[in-house]
């Protein structure tokens, strides 16, 4: 249950950077290749956000798929797991895509002043 | 303008009867509403806006300081493990000052990791100063094996958390003081799914993997593997009594990480130890 820390890490990140404002809204990207379960991050969330000023808030989960890239031939390939193996034979690929694991936007409340 | 929707706040939807030609105006989600709000100051603040005021939206928040539900939108692009990559950057730091190597070992619970790490202590200790972090969820056990072999051990209990993290490193190497050219290793939480998001600050991560386990580890965990440098498969003088086809291993292996580097040994019997003691003898930072 490593998704119980990282929510922890979230909720932090979000408090770090709300300033004392209800955060609406919070907009995450966990690529499709991490370790990182989307539904368990949505289970902690809820009780790591209880009594915050997140309390409430959407939480939206954006999750890239998988892209490699062949070391051998350069070709890009579509992956759902974090190794494959491309056209040309190879199997030495460097993963371009689907292991973000990012908090991308906040969406605070905003004072009517 | 809403920032939410696009929608503008003159907006008038209207809907028009085809016979009558009548038009009327339509109450929409978005006819905006006037708000007065007194704070306690005697501040009067007078605005429109769109959402509603139920108090499952505001659980805790007094009308005095009123907010309008169109939020502003703050772009952070932080990644999560970055204070965790931040003290790893600094323990790699810290380690290199000191000439010092690391070495992460991962395996699931019971691959033998302590088993081969007392027996690599108890035959290269005399070449190169070495000390021991032990992470365990629970027990110094794993600490006390090492300390019986003379080598400075420390024991980090995790409690609920399934893995060690960098600051956990950061601690235990402030507190051994490892001695200038020394090899640390860190014997991490028994679990193939954790560790491999967590850098240490390791020169690498070694996968333990042992013949009374599956042959289908690699493709089965296939995070860990990508992540790791090493391969140790351990206990191979159990071969004979147990179904497990040491080619298929290191196929699948390197399927995930063509990269990896294996070997294959036994701490018990000693065999295959000499390619990995080389292997660790050429390590420097």
């Amino acid at each position: 249950m490593h998704e119980l820390g990282l929510t922890e890490t979230i909720v932090a990140i979000a408090l770090d950077h709300a300033q004392g404002a209800h955060v609406l809204r919070l907009t995450l990207e966990v690529g499709q290749l991490t370790a990182v379960m989307p539904d368990a991050i949505r289970f902690c969330f809820d009780v790591c956000a209880q009594g915050t000023l997140l309390e409430g808030a959407l939480l939206e989960i954006v999750q890239p798929p998988g892209l490699g890239q062949c070391r051998a031939c350069g070709a890009t390939l579509s992956l759902d797991s974090p190794f494959g193996q491309c056209a040309c034979g190879s199997v030495d690929l460097a993963i371009i895509q689907g292991q973000e694991l990012t908090i991308k936007q906040l969406e605070l409340e905003e004072l009517c002043v | 303008m809403c920032v939410t929707c696009g929608c503008s706040d003159e907006a008038t939807p209207t809907l028009t009867h085809p016979i009558t030609g009548k038009t009327e105006a339509i109450a929409s989600l978005h006819t905006p509403q006037s708000h007065t709000h007194i704070q306690p100051d005697g501040t009067v603040l007078t605005h429109h806006h769109s959402h509603d005021h139920s108090p499952s939206h505001h659980p805790d928040h007094a009308a005095a300081l009123h907010a309008q539900h169109h939020g502003t939108t703050l772009t952070l692009e932080q990644r999560l493990l970055s204070k965790n990559d931040a003290i790893a950057s600094q323990n790699r730091g810290w380690l290199k000052g000191r000439e010092s190597v690391a070495l992460n070992l991962v395996s699931s619970p019971g691959a033998g990791k302590t088993t081969l790490l007392v027996r690599t202590l108890e035959d290269l200790q005399s070449d190169r100063p070495m000390v021991v972090i032990e992470g365990d969820q629970a027990t110094s056990h794993d600490a006390d094996r090492i300390q019986a072999t003379g080598c400075a051990a420390i024991q980090v209990n995790t409690g609920t958390g399934c893995h060690l993290d960098a600051a956990m490193v950061e601690q235990g190497l402030d507190t051994l003081h490892p001695p200038l050219g020394s090899l640390v290793w860190i014997e991490n939480v028994g679990n193939l799914v954790c560790p491999a998001l967590f850098d240490l600050g390791e020169t690498a991560k070694v996968v333990i993997l042992s013949v009374t386990e599956g042959e289908d580890k690699p493709i089965k965990y296939p995070h860990m593997f990508r992540a790791s440098q090493v391969m140790v498969l351990t206990k191979i003088d159990l071969l004979p009594y147990v179904a497990f086809d040491v080619d298929r291993c290191l196929d699948y292996a390197r399927q995930v990480n063509p990269h990896l580097i294996c070997f294959q040994l036994s701490a018990t019997t000693g065999a295959g130890l000499e390619d990995w003691y080389a292997w660790l003898q050429q390590l420097h930072a």
